[in-house]
Parts: C-alpha cells; structure tokens; sequence
C-alpha cells in the first residue's frame, strides 16, 4: 500500500528544454552579454554546463580599451556603469576564449558590435566559420560608445540597414539586442525583424547618471552610464511585453532578473527565454538558483513543459 | 575561493566611524594568504544591491563549542563607514546572516627575507598589511609607517607591535605621533635603510607619493590598490586599472579584483593611474 502511495507521489520533472532561432537550450536562463566575461571568470562557482546557453562580453574587429574610470556606481536597485566595451577583440577571442567556452555543454552565443556597419558586417563574418560559435546576438544598443552602438539602435532605417548587412554575412541563428532609449521600441523591433534576425533580445540598458554632491562631478568617468538591475525590471517586463505583440520571432527577455519570479514575468508577457545581467555579480550561482526556482514553480504549478507558460497573461 | 552563507561573530566600533567585524569562515586558514580581500553581502535585505570588498585583516580560530564539532575559523574586517553599504553594515549584530565570496585576488609576494621590510599604511589601508606583518616577522625585520589625518584614523597599531613591528605614527593634524605626511617618515627610513623593500596601501596620493619616493630610490614597492568593484571575479571590468604599456590602441588594463588587489609597482602606468574609490569603506 505505501509502494503505491511513494510511485504516486513522485511527479514527472518538468521539461526545461526551449528552442530558440533553432538553438536548442536545455533551460531558458543565459547570462547578458557583459555580466558573465567569457565565461571562465565564473568557472570557479558556477557549473557552466547548467545554463541554457552562454552568452559572451561583446566583442569588436579590433580590442577596445573601454572609459576610464570611475565605471560603475550604485544608485536604488540598479547600478549604473560604462564601462564603454572594453574586449579583447574577435581575433584573441577566437584563439584565446574559445577554447575554454567549446568545452561547455551548452550553446555559445557571441555577442557583437562594431563602429561602422562594415565592422559589424566583418566581425560576423569571422565568426561565421567558427565551428564552437552556435548563434550570434548583434549589440545594436550600447549607450556607452560614441560610435556605432546605440546608433543603429534608435533609428529604424539605420537598424534595418545594419541586420540587413549583418544577415548577409552569416548563416548563423541571428539575436538582435534592442535599447530601450527610444521613443518606440515595437518600431525597431519590426525593422530589425524585417531585416532579418532570427530573435530579438530587450532590453540592454537604460542610460541613466548620478552625481556625487560633495565633489559635484558625475559619479562615472563617461558622466552617463547604462542602469540595471532590479530598479530597472518593470520597464523592461513592460517592453518585452509590447514587443512580443509585434514581431513573430522569438523573444528573449532582460531586465533586473535576479530570482525566479523575475523570470516568470518575462516568460509569461510572452519571453521563451531569458538573460540575467547584474545579478550575476551580486551571486555568482544567481543563474543556477533561477534555473531551480523556475523548474520548482512548474512542479509545483503542475506545469509539464516550461514552454506551456510562454505568453499566458491573461488581460 | 568559495562563496557561501555564514554569520557574524561580532561586530564592534572601535574608533570612531571604523568597525570591526569578525565573520565565521570555515576554510580561510587553509585559502587565503596576505592582500587577499572578500566579498561581503548582507542577506534578506535588498539595498546594498552589490557586494563590498574588505581586504581581510586577519585569521583566527577560536575553540570548538562542543566536543565534536569542528574549530571555528573566522577572518576579521575592518572597514570605514562611509556609504550607505557600510552603514547598513554597521547595524549588523553577533548571528546576523551574510554572504561571504573569497578569498579573492593576488595578495602580497613575501620578497627576500634578509631584506629590511617597510609598511606604509594610510588610514584604513592599514588593514591588509596586518596578516602580511604577522607572516614577514617570523623572517624579517618589519617596520610600520602608519599615517592618518588626525589620531581617530590611527587603529589598530598596538596589534602590529605586540607582533614585534616596529611602528612609527604620524598624523596630518599632529594629534598622535609626529606632525606630517607618512611619506616624509619614509623618505628619512630609506635614507637609513636603503636596501629595504616597501608595502604600501591607503588613499590614492598616499600610493603615488609613495611610488614616486620608492622609484627615485630604486627600492622594490608593492602597493595594494583599492577599487569600485561590482562582481570581484574580472568579469564586470568595473575596477579596471592601466597597466604598464597601456595605450588606446594597446590596452593593457588590469582587473583590480583579479589581477590585484596587490601589484608590483612596475606592473601599472602610474602616469594614468586615477582615483576612482575616493569614498569606499576601506574597501579593496
């Protein structure tokens, strides 16, 4: 009788399993591109091979050195920083980061910008045939470089012009990173999914600045900086959610996720997956603690397949 | 390097506006070694949102609480309230809940025994160089310069000498010791023992005046750097400093957390060098 009673009791897993522009993540939780190195930073505390994918810092032709310092400040929630893409450029990557990412069991997505669109258009080019490299996700919206980045990011027309290029260059599944800093995001969505990626990835982050009262001087070197964290999540819930009504491609939702509610959020407006940036650095386990919250919920809800909750808001 | 939860064994002022918190750390005999920092996260409250770095100050072990039960290890922090990360902190009791990431960065290379050894410590930069005194005693003769605005800023200074340190004291306002910046007690301490080799950590013109000192005379300088940090594993690039070489078109910069907090002077670009933790807690 109590046999009985245990084989009852023990419910199914849930499937984490989501795809996204034909990736195959076996959960829906990566890291935003800048929060997470290139992955061997948190070796030491994480087990890579949980995550959904591995997203990289973005990475351009050439190294870039990046602002000075002060990068980063805490403000309510959220911090601030510009540290303004220092990487070590797409060629040391692929020699030097490679490597360590090509022995983790999970997609690698790199992410990418350049100064002009040609350097877009080569950066993805030289990615293209590397065989370690599963998906790409395009930095059209850094707020911290003075060319390129946020550019192509506010104008549709300058948006579209670049996936177009970027598209043509690769065969690779293509993510296009969106900024908030506009005055509608649906318009850039539709342009970039016109143009061509395979998803769309919102939001990167807000521009925001702060000032030290005392001294009077911009608490960051670069005077604006980009704000995430927690302070930022409902804008970037509410944004997610305009988005996904607009465009037929997948979704992947950022924003001051740092628990498995946060995650919630994202997947039910409509996300399939998401990326979670700062909290990061505040546990370097956050991602794998949201990966078990996440399949708990569905447990404990009597959701199956994680996929059952993408987009069930109910208005 | 580890990361995980523990609790606070005491947590006391003991000057005005610096305190001293003794945190439970299973591990940290074995781990860490001198100018070594941690991470510090109060649980159950948001704000702070991100963790703060504390060079660890010392070691100890107190006996078990039962037969049975392991020793308890616990590294000690001394910190300046400044912000409001270290004023929350400070508000923290005996069995408060935390989160501890570390030991962390490259600490102190201990050098040649035989040489002469100098600490230069300006206020709360004092704090890594304690573990480091107590490793360079059982070799070298060690003598501390410790610096601070007024007499409130000079702590801890009777722990170096009941190591068998040598200290010399001065402050700006001449209220404790002699009347003067710690760099001029330098100058006059390599004067008399050329051959000696520095450590030095405090405020940002404290390391450069010491540098400057250290380079004319030829003397190897090591200096422990302090930094805005947000992740304190290279991976946010917020506590980035420039390193020897470094150009727009070359950029060598080094992560603070990572490839510090410790450095070989001969490792920066002390022209480029910036101040950019004018007001964290005696943080790394």
């Amino acid at each position: 009788m109590s046999e009985v009673k245990m084989q009852k009791v023990e419910t199914k897993r849930p499937r984490m399993a989501v795809e996204i522009a034909g990736l195959k993540l076996k959960n829906p939780v990566m890291p935003a591109s800048g929060t997470f190195g290139y992955g061997e930073e948190y070796a030491p505390y994480l087990d890579l091979n949980q995550l959904g994918a591995i997203v990289t810092k973005g990475l351009s032709l050439k190294p870039k050195a990046g602002n000075n310092t002060p990068r980063i400040c805490e403000t309510v929630s959220g911090m601030l920083n510009a540290i303004g893409l220092q990487n070590v450029g797409v060629d040391a990557f692929i020699t030097h980061k490679m490597p360590f990412l090509e022995q983790i069991n999970a997609p690698v997505i790199v992410n990418f910008f350049g100064n002009t669109q040609e350097e877009y258009a080569e950066v993805a080019a030289r990615l293209d045939d590397v065989p370690g490299v599963a998906g790409l996700e395009m930095n059209i919206s850094c707020p911290n470089v003075k060319h390129g980045g946020i550019v192509f990011g506010t104008e549709a027309v300058a948006a579209h012009e670049v996936v177009s290029l970027v598209r043509k260059q690769t065969s690779k599944p293509l993510i296009v990173k969106l900024t908030p800093n506009v005055t509608d995001i649906r318009v850039t969505a539709r342009a970039v999914e016109d143009a061509g990626a395979d998803a769309i990835s919102l939001i990167n982050t807000l521009t925001g600045m702060a000032v030290d009262v005392k001294t009077r001087k911009p608490r960051l070197a670069n005077t604006i900086g980009g704000l995430s964290g927690p302070a930022i999540r409902p804008i970037a819930v509410r944004l997610v959610h305009q988005v996904v009504q607009e465009v037929s491609v997948p979704v992947i939702g950022i924003g001051g996720i740092s628990r498995a509610v946060d995650a919630l959020e994202f997947l039910i407006v409509g996300a399939k997956a998401v990326q979670v940036g700062t909290a990061n650095f505040v546990d370097p386990n956050a991602m794998a603690t949201i990966i078990d919250g996440l399949e708990n919920f569905c447990q404990n809800e009597g959701i199956e397949d994680i996929n059952e909750l993408v987009g069930t808001l109910e208005v | 390097m580890k990361n995980y939860k523990t609790i606070i064994l005491s947590n006391q002022e003991i000057a005005p506006g610096y305190c001293r918190m003794r945190i439970l750390a299973p591990g940290y005999h074995k781990m860490a070694s001198p100018g070594q920092f941690i991470m510090f996260r109060v649980q159950r409250s948001l704000p702070p949102l991100l963790r703060r770095p504390f060079g660890i100050f010392r070691i100890g072990c107190l006996p078990a609480d039962c037969d049975g039960m392991p020793d308890k290890e616990y590294i000690e922090i001394i910190y300046k309230v400044v912000g409001s990360g270290t004023e929350i902190m400070q508000e923290l009791h005996e069995g408060d809940r935390i989160e501890l990431l570390g030991p962390l960065g490259r600490g102190f290379e201990l050098g040649d025994p035989d040489e002469e050894k100098i600490l230069v410590g300006g206020g709360i930069g004092l704090v890594p160089l304690f573990m480091l005194a107590e490793k360079l005693v059982e070799t070298s003769r060690v003598r501390l310069l410790m610096g601070g605005r007024s007499r409130e800023d000079i702590i801890a200074v009777t722990e170096f000498e009941r190591l068998g340190v040598e200290t010399y004291v001065s402050t700006e306002d001449g209220s404790l010791g002699e009347e003067g910046l710690v760099t001029q007690v330098l100058q006059r301490k390599l004067e008399k023992y050329p051959r000696a080799s520095v450590f030095a950590c405090g405020p940002m013109p404290m390391i450069d005046a010491v540098q400057k000192i250290c380079a004319a005379n030829k003397t190897p300088l090591q200096v422990s750097l302090e930094a805005l940090m947000a992740c304190g594993v290279g991976a946010c690039l917020g506590c980035v400093v420039k390193g020897a070489g470094h150009s727009d078109a070359e950029p060598r910069y080094l992560c603070t957390c990572k490839h510090g907090p410790v450095f070989r002077a001969e490792q920066l670009d002390w022209n480029r060098l910036e101040n950019q933790a004018a007001d964290c807690g005696g943080c790394k």
